[in-house]
């Protein structure tokens, strides 16, 4: 019997169940895939929004301007990166400069701290880059990038840390109403809670209707992406975006926090929650819209290019409250863009909606806020690296060329708390798989780590989902090797 | 800090044939920084044979190409270190580089000599659309897998590309026992050699589609099927031809990157068409006394002109070393004239050149019944006739360097011109 059960290991969940774990509970995260991050949390602009988008008085305004100044402080706690680079809204004409003024005073009454509306000339000082046409900007220093897969992981293995068991490949698709609270089936196991917070993104609905009679729908809004070279990393310094449409904040260029170039997304609804693939027509959409921002762009150095899907929730807005049919039934729903820097906003207020119902939680006094520092030995001095080589002979041995990363952080990346387990969730942890060769070189290396570290064969090691196998088996000669030993 | 006359950067064919020729040319003090567990590179996973025809007039394999390297480097002492990653090099020839056994290191060095090969082009790069399952592997990869690892990758393959490890990989896959059902080329020719193309596809039945390419890959977790077009003469698929192959894997043999990731630390400047640097007739690049060769440098269908090109990078490395490499004198400018891509070297100091100089060079498309015509201020150096030429294959031109000296000349053209002879 948990206390709490917290259905879906995204960006959202991940933050609410860390934040739970400051009390004295019982918390189960229950999550459908291989790995924790692996849904819309691994695919977006991977921007920490400054705020002034939203319209005053909903929950995305409220949330945003609370959560954007609230990631310095869990990012050093966490130990994950965080840039502060600010961003700029474009403008061509005239008509773009009443939206940016129309954005600005949104942004006011938001209470977005230190915008500024800057002249065409000021813009091209601040990014020689952007086109020439460009009249004006909506300047906003506390946009920030972040890697919200990076964010999660580190989320989660903080909440195991203080007590919370991560349950994954266990997608829940039933949940039963008990005198105790709810019975949840999942593929793997029946879990009893008290309460459960539902934070299954794209599929919130459903779990939703599992308990209570349908009230809102949760569409899937795809965006499609480039990743260009490191190489091409600074070439803007802050985030662009286009002035906003009905479908969003529109096509963006900005250097991502790893040092790549992010453009995109477009953004087209759809009814199909797991058409994540990346289409011709669209990719040339945001190819053709980024120009409008710089003609200059380098597409040549195109390293990759992904899909992610927005929870597009029916009512228009965050749905962040009790379900009135359920009580202790938490709907953290259509977290769409701002999502990402609402959640620590989010995370806390559930918490506090909880503590309502419940009459208050015991606080931990044993809860560990700081998560160990994950070694990225490319960001250390020469010194340093030399050091830890001594200390630690697996520093010495880069599997990954292209971002430069070792044995030794491999390993950690399997061995820490919510481990990787399979090639994407390494890719993700520390980023071999990430760079300009796509894990050409790499992928063999890092499959013999993990078969390694978890003690299986090394055609055992699947890519992401249990299904996404990469090897087939031995060859012929292969065989012959194995069974000589 | 430890200290070398020549530091080689890669232990594949190119870095162990520069080593060795640098090491016959008088210098002692050399080190090979490999970052894999074993000398040879990529030779190594190439266990078809065909390397070596020039170079030893047999037939052998990758590994056996590269073992004969490596014997003589390790009876001439050359001192190599595996599993060392190169991290840095400065213009002054700062060399910094990490291994697990002798942790981080700082060499300095007289002369290095870069010879780090390439990469493969990616899925990424191409952007081609669809998902993203498991199952979509480089040529290269691949060849990693089952000829190193002794792993199969799939059992139904569909093969982007035509070039030379795309049509090698699929006649290993079949003698292994997976259906390569197809290889597409979005070009109208192939990109491997003509002989790969015959002995890897025709003889086995495997079609090859030119003007072809694969404009989506389907499966949620491992490939289910890709989707075929035809292309036009601009390479851009033509709608209402697509065509629905299915199949568990797509491998990717869409052309070869040089990797000059260090080059670019070190400020050597790179010519975009080839993607390596710019050297001269001594294989040195813009930054004094550092050479290139090899894959690093462009990318060789032979390993034996690879091996041609490295010994002179060695040799020169050795002259640099010795203060014998002179920067004065005439000095003339290679230019790639009407349907050459580009020519190796970019220039010739002609103090530094005995007899001949070998200049290489690809051209930009299929050309049937043409000269090759070397010029200077409209004067005509050279002329070879040629009946067919194909950008899959490298051309070598001889030029006697008597023909250029003492002529003032400040540039040599190389362009193609039909043949009206014919």
């Amino acid at each position: 019997m948990y206390d709490i059960a917290v259905i879906g290991a995204g960006i959202i969940g991940t933050f609410i169940a860390r934040e739970l774990s400051k009390y004295k509970l019982n918390i189960i995260l229950i999550e459908k895939n291989n790995d924790v991050a692996d849904g819309t949390t691994k695919a977006n602009s991977a921007i920490v929004h400054a705020g002034y988008d939203a319209k005053p008085g909903t929950n995305m305004a409220k949330f945003n301007s609370k959560g954007n100044p609230m990631f310095d402080k869990i990012c050093e706690e966490l130990d994950v990166e965080f840039k502060r680079v600010g961003s700029l809204v474009i403008a061509f004409n005239d008509e773009d400069m009443n939206t940016i003024k129309e954005l600005y005073d949104r942004g006011l009454k938001n209470g977005i701290p230190k915008m500024e509306i800057i002249s065409g000339q000021r813009v091209r000082e601040m990014e020689p880059n952007l086109n020439s046409d460009i009249v004006g900007a909506l300047y906003a220093p506390t946009c920030g990038i972040i890697g919200p897969w990076e964010l999660a992981i580190a989320l989660a293995e903080n909440a195991v840390e203080n007590g919370v068991e991560l349950l994954l490949n266990s997608e829940v698709y039933n949940i039963d109403k008990t005198d105790f609270g709810y019975r949840i089936f999942t593929k793997r196991k029946v879990i009893d809670a008290e309460y459960v917070v539902n934070c299954a993104g794209l599929y919130a609905d459903e779990i939703n209707n599992m308990v209570a009679s349908p009230y809102f729908k949760i569409k899937p809004r795809r965006g499609q992406y480039f990743i260009l070279d490191k190489s091409a990393g600074s070439f803007v310094n802050r985030v662009i975006f286009q002035c906003p449409t009905k479908l969003g904040k529109g096509v963006l260029v900005a250097p991502t926090i790893h040092g790549n170039l992010i453009i995109g997304p477009d953004a087209e609804d759809l009814d199909d929650k797991e058409r994540l693939d990346t289409t011709a027509d669209r990719l040339q959409y945001v190819r053709k819209t980024a120009m409008k921002t710089s003609k200059n762009i380098p597409f040549k150095k195109v390293i990759t290019t992904f899909a992610g899907l927005r929870a597009e929730p029916s009512t228009g807005d965050f749905i962040v409250e009790e379900s009135k049919e359920a009580r202790g039934f938490i709907n953290v729903a259509g977290i769409k863009s701002p999502g990402l820097t609402a959640s620590p906003a989010i995370a806390e207020y559930v918490v506090e909606l909880l503590k309502d119902i419940n009459g208050g939680f015991k606080i931990k006094e044993d809860f560990n806020p700081i998560r160990k520092r994950m070694i990225r030995f490319d960001k250390l001095s020469d010194e340093e690296k030399a050091e830890l080589i001594k200390k630690d002979s697996r520093f010495g041995r880069i599997i990954c060329r292209c971002e430069n990363i070792t044995e030794g952080e491999i390993v950690d990346a399997i061995r820490r708390k919510v481990g990787a387990t399979t090639v994407d969730g390494i890719k993700k942890r520390v980023r071999p798989g990430m760079g300009r060769c796509q894990g050409g070189f790499c992928s063999p290396r890092v499959m013999e780590i993990l078969a390694r570290e978890l003690g299986t064969d090394v055609s055992e090691i699947v890519k992401d989902s249990p299904s996404s196998y990469v090897l087939v088996g031995r060859t012929n000669k292969g065989l012959e090797k194995n069974l000589r030993g | 800090m430890l200290s070398y006359d020549i530091v080689v950067i890669g232990g594949g064919p190119a870095g162990l044939a520069a080593a060795i020729q640098a090491k016959k040319s008088g210098i002692d003090s050399i080190l090979i920084l490999e970052r894999d567990r074993e000398l040879g590179g990529i030779l190594n996973q190439c266990i078809h044979n065909g390397f070596g025809i020039h170079e030893f007039k047999e037939e052998l394999t990758g590994p056996e190409y590269a073992d004969r390297f490596i014997k003589e480097l390790i009876n001439m002492n050359i001192d190599y270190k595996l599993n060392t990653m190169v991290l840095d090099i400065s213009k002054d020839k700062i060399v910094k580089a990490i291994n697990s056994k002798d942790g981080f290191m700082i060499i300095k060095a007289k002369a290095i000599i870069l010879a780090m090969g390439c990469r493969e082009r990616t899925r990424g790069a191409l952007a081609i659309p669809g998902t993203r399952p498991s199952g979509v592997f480089t040529a290269g990869t691949a060849q990693r897998f089952i000829n190193m690892e002794g792993y199969m990758i799939g059992k139904k393959v569909f093969i982007l590309g035509s070039g030379d490890i795309g049509l090698i990989m699929a006649r290993r896959l079949t003698l292994e026992g997976a259906q390569v059902i197809g290889v597409a080329e979005i070009m109208a020719y192939p990109g491997g050699l003509a002989r790969n193309i015959m002995q890897c596809l025709r003889d086995y039945d495997i079609p090859l589609m030119l003007s072809h390419t694969v404009t989506e890959i389907r499966g949620k977790d491992r490939v289910e099927g890709v989707v075929v077009s035809k292309v036009d003469e601009n390479r851009k698929p033509i709608p209402g031809t697509e065509k629905y192959f299915e199949c568990d894997t797509l491998l990717l043999s869409v052309g070869l990157i040089p990797e000059n990731e260090l080059s670019k630390k070190a400020d050597i400047e790179l010519n975009p068409v080839t993607g390596g640097p710019i050297v001269n007739e001594s294989m040195e690049t813009t930054v004094s006394g550092i050479f290139a060769c090899g894959n690093v440098l462009h990318v060789h269908d032979l390993v034996d002109y690879v091996t041609e090109e490295s010994r002179r990078a060695g040799e020169n490395a050795a002259k640099y070393v010795k203060g014998k490499l002179y920067d004065s004198g005439e000095i003339i400018k290679t230019i790639p004239g009407k349907g050459i891509r580009y020519i190796v070297p970019y220039i010739i100091r002609l103090e530094n050149v005995r007899d001949f100089v070998n200049l290489f060079m690809r051209v930009d498309d299929v050309y049937k019944d043409v000269k090759m015509i070397v010029s200077s201020n409209n004067i005509t150096i050279k002329e070879l006739k040629k009946r067919r030429l194909v950008p899959s294959e490298m051309e070598k031109i001889t030029i006697n360097v008597n023909q250029l000296r003492g002529k003032g000349l400040s540039d040599i053209t190389i362009r193609l011109e039909e043949d009206a002879d014919i």
